[in-house]
């Protein structure tokens, strides 16, 4: 046998699956190795971070659509979450307890999804080529508007408005009751005590993952890779641009508002005001660790850099806790987790047009 | 000439490969003083690396050297970087421009060598608050353009230039180094393929530059697809292939098709030159074009009407800028247009390229790599997208048709057989368009056109910038295209030759309209009165 032949394969491997997931990948496996050493239960390390992948790869598949029409990673994600926050807030006001109310927050958020994601949408065409710097404005911007609409909307629920007035929407708003682990709970394994595998929410994302997957092998999800990949390409092989990339992006808001309902159901609260203002930058390092470009991504780079980020979020601080001996915790995901987006965003050119 | 019995350049068995394999074999020639030496091969036979060894380019350092020796009048070098080397008076004109293109012609040609002002702001703050001489920066660049002779604009943007004007601009620079300070002045200058992208007025005023050039004692390696200008200018000519000087010949009296052999190793059918009878008079008129406008920047078309019969080939020739290019974009809705076109009788709304590919027509672009391929998918997804947007080819139903999927089956056997069918050169029908050569890209732009089955196919340069051996492969298969399935074909091209050689008539488009319609056996002196704006007798007028 010649030795250069596992040599070769193991820089094919390298090559494609990519020296950073690789290290990453490592990086974590290291934090499973020293959990036990540190004290913490590997079952509940892996518990929560199977539960945090769950809660976070819808959005972050949120960001398919559009890096395949050519629109760039969706800093204006908030857009999305702010139209599930609707849905929930609706749902909770019609006030139906159980898991039903889960539907029905999905089914209010839809319209709003469609109607800000077709003004979005509008907006981005306008601005083509500087989309990601206008779609972060957008979020940003529409965040502030709706710190004024919680207020003023005239939702009457008791469990949603502050206590002392009546009126406007509290910050934090819980579900319980509602549907609290509406999802978590549906088919759960419980491998131990510690160890519970949120099947309900894991398959959920399999569904939206699928659907993705299944309409990018369709004719208008085939166009609209060509249109991300070279426009004036479609354009000539006579499709619309224009409304390809408005679907795309109608599509990526709804994605959104689907995923924080998901995330609610799993957190257990409903985050207002500034709440979705920083949601978005996880999404897109998740995606962009999972190997993404600006202008390429597959279901694959989601699964795979969800879990990454979400692992190694989850993972640090729990284990340097532990080591050090003193409650750093937050300050830990704090460095790591905003440490992880600038190592995103500085490989972001890689691949890119 | 005591001087220059050292020669100025000299390659001695030079050989290079890349990871094992082999690019160039023991390369041996020498380059007088003002030698015009016209280097040609078909594309990867090696010439654009042996310049690169020459420059010291960081690719060949990258990549473990290269074996023999270059020598610099009598003495061996061996550049670090092409900054070297034109300090050692070699410059070269690339095939890609590098120019800034919201910078002046001036201010292009003499970029980070401008003369520089000292003024009382340098006195405080040193040599970095000194300005620019713009007066100086003119006469020098002016200087330089005058010694091309050609009517270039200094004070134009480059954006805003004709392609033929940024190549001069890029030229202009080059000569102008010879009177920079920190070099010796330009002795060498390499062009590689400066006329590709030129129309044949703007290459023979280029032509005419380089002898000059070379009286005045600089000589020049040059590149180039078109051999004809090989033998008008140069002295020697150095023919490579597969990594090997083929022959070095004095360029005098050398017939082209002799060059032609060398170069393909193969016969060279010339481009399936078997004249042919095709009465067009009498076939139906399948497409006509009336008083059609096209705003399409540097190819105004203002004001033309055309029929187009069924079964022919017509040919679309003029100079660059003249606005042959605005037909086939304007009719097909990339550019503004307006008028009327009407396509076996119905006329085709324009201003959207879904009217015009319902039709039954289709568009091979000039510009490949904007317009014609998708350069980072398959070739798979080059070939199979226009046909499966526009006429539902290439799915497949699931679920009792309430989904369809691509057809992964059908894309692949479709794809291999125009691979076969256009001799199309690539490791998979799963590569990168983006990696194949100039040519086999050309050929995915056709087979794209091809997989649509169009009744009319518009064929914009189709042979813009590729090796002959390519270039006969692509024109033979639009003849066969024509001749086997009917086809109707309008095909555009700056190069007359070539228009004649497969097309029935040829329309000459001169201002933005159409100066007349000759049959394809004209004289090509006819062609060359109506291409200057004037009209001999056999020339009919606008429509036909």
């Amino acid at each position: 046998m010649n030795i250069a032949v596992p040599i070769t394969l193991g820089k094919r491997f390298v090559k494609s699956f990519g020296l950073p997931r690789i290290i990453i990948a490592l990086f974590l496996l290291s934090l499973f190795i020293l959990a036990p050493i540190a004290g913490v239960n590997v079952g509940t390390s892996f518990s929560d971070t199977l539960n945090r992948f769950g809660m976070n790869a819808i959005m972050v598949l949120a960001m398919v659509p559009m890096i395949h029409s050519g629109c760039g990673l969706n800093f204006g994600l908030p857009l999305g979450i702010i139209a599930g926050l609707l849905g929930a807030t609706i749902s909770l006001q019609i006030n139906i307890p159980g898991p039903t109310s889960f539907l029905l927050a999905m089914l209010f958020a839809t319209p709003f999804a469609l109607i800000l994601g077709w003004g979005y949408g509008e907006l981005l065409n306008r601005v083509k080529g500087g989309e990601m710097m206008i779609a972060t404005y957008v979020g940003f911007s529409s965040v502030a508007f709706m710190c004024i609409m919680w207020l003023l909307l005239p939702f009457n629920n008791p469990t949603m408005v502050w206590g002392f007035s009546g009126r406007g929407l509290r910050t934090t708003i819980s579900v319980e009751g509602y549907y609290l682990h509406a999802l978590n709970d549906f088919l759960a394994i419980r491998l131990s005590r510690h160890l519970v595998i949120p099947t309900g929410m894991l398959l959920f994302f399999a569904l939206f993952a699928f659907f993705i997957w299944a309409f990018l092998h369709t004719k208008v999800g085939t166009a609209m890779t060509a249109v991300g990949s070279n426009p004036t390409f479609a354009r000539a092989s006579g499709i619309n641009v224009d409304r390809v990339r408005t679907l795309s992006v109608v599509m990526s808001t709804w994605l959104g508002a689907i995923g924080i309902l998901v995330y609610q159901q799993s957190f257990g609260f409903i985050q207002l005001y500034m709440g979705p203002f920083y949601m978005a930058l996880p999404a897109v390092s998740a995606i962009l660790i999972g190997g993404a470009s600006v202008n390429k991504a597959s279901i694959l780079n989601v699964i795979l850099g969800t879990f990454l980020f979400q692992g190694i979020v989850t993972m640090t601080p729990s284990v340097m806790n532990s080591l050090i001996h003193t409650d750093m915790s937050e300050v830990i995901r704090i460095v790591v987790s905003n440490g992880m987006i600038l190592y995103a965003l500085t490989r972001r050119t890689e691949g890119a047009r | 000439m005591s001087v220059n019995d050292v020669p100025l350049l000299e390659m001695k068995h030079i050989s290079k490969d890349f990871f094992g394999n082999q690019v160039l074999n023991d390369i041996n020639f020498s380059l007088r003083q003002g030698e015009i030496l016209g280097l040609v091969g078909e594309n990867g036979a090696g010439k654009s690396t042996l310049m690169k060894i020459l420059f010291g380019m960081d690719e060949i350092h990258q990549t473990g050297g290269y074996g023999g020796d270059v020598l610099i009048e009598g003495e061996v070098v061996n550049f670090a970087s092409p900054s070297d080397a034109l300090e050692r008076g070699i410059g070269m004109v690339h095939q890609e421009f590098s120019l800034l293109p919201d910078f002046t012609a001036t201010e292009n040609i003499m970029l980070n060598r401008e003369p520089l002002k000292y003024t009382w702001l340098s006195e405080l703050f040193g040599e970095r608050m000194n300005t620019l001489d713009r007066e100086q920066m003119q006469s020098i660049a002016s200087d330089a353009i005058g010694r091309l002779s050609v009517p270039l604009d200094q004070e134009m943007l480059v954006a805003e230039m004709p392609v033929g004007h940024k190549q001069f601009t890029e030229i202009a620079r080059e000569l102008s180094k010879e009177a920079s300070e920190t070099s010796e002045g330009i002795k060498l200058l390499v062009l590689d393929e400066p006329t590709a992208v030129l129309s044949e007025q703007e290459a023979e005023s280029l032509l005419n530059s380089i002898k000059r050039l070379s009286a005045a004692g600089i000589a020049i390696i040059f590149i180039t697809h078109r051999l004809q200008e090989i033998i008008d200018v140069c002295d020697t000519i150095m023919v490579m292939r597969d990594g090997m000087i083929i022959k070095t010949v004095p360029a005098e009296g050398v017939p082209i098709t002799d060059i032609a052999h060398w170069m393909v190793g193969r016969e060279v059918d010339s481009a399936s030159r078997r004249q042919r009878t095709f009465d067009y008079e009498t076939a139906p008129t399948i497409l006509s074009i009336e008083n059609l406008w096209v705003n399409m920047p540097g190819e105004t078309v203002r004001n033309v009407s055309l029929n187009v019969h069924k079964g022919e080939i017509l040919g679309i020739g003029g100079m660059a800028g003249q606005g042959k290019l605005g037909i086939p974009n304007g009719a097909m809705g990339l550019f503004p247009a307006g008028g009327k076109i009407v396509f076996e009788g119905q006329e085709i709304g324009l201003n959207d390229p879904r009217n015009f590919l319902d039709a039954g027509m289709a568009f091979v672009s000039e510009d490949r790599r904007g317009v014609g391929l998708l350069l980072d998918e398959s070739l798979e997804w080059n070939i199979s997208f226009t046909a499966m947007q526009i006429q539902q080819k290439f799915l497949k139903p699931y679920l009792g048709g309430l989904i369809k999927w691509r057809d992964q089956k059908a894309i692949e056997e479709e794809t291999e057989s125009y691979v076969k069918q256009l001799e199309i050169r690539c490791v998979s029908t799963k590569q990168k368009a983006r990696e194949l050569s100039g040519g086999n890209q050309q050929k995915v732009c056709l087979a794209k056109a091809f997989a649509v089955h169009p009744k009319l196919l518009f064929v914009s340069e189709p042979t813009r910038g590729i090796d002959v051996g390519a270039k006969s492969l692509v024109l033979q298969a639009l003849r066969r295209y024509n001749e086997e399935i009917g086809t109707t074909i309008v095909m555009i091209s700056s190069e007359l030759e070539e228009l004649r050689s497969i097309c029935d008539r040829i329309a000459i488009v001169s201002d933005g309209k159409v100066f007349g319609i000759l049959p394809a056996t004209a004289k090509s002196a006819e062609f060359g009165l109506l291409m200057v704006g004037q009209k001999s007798q056999s020339a009919q007028g606008g429509a036909v």
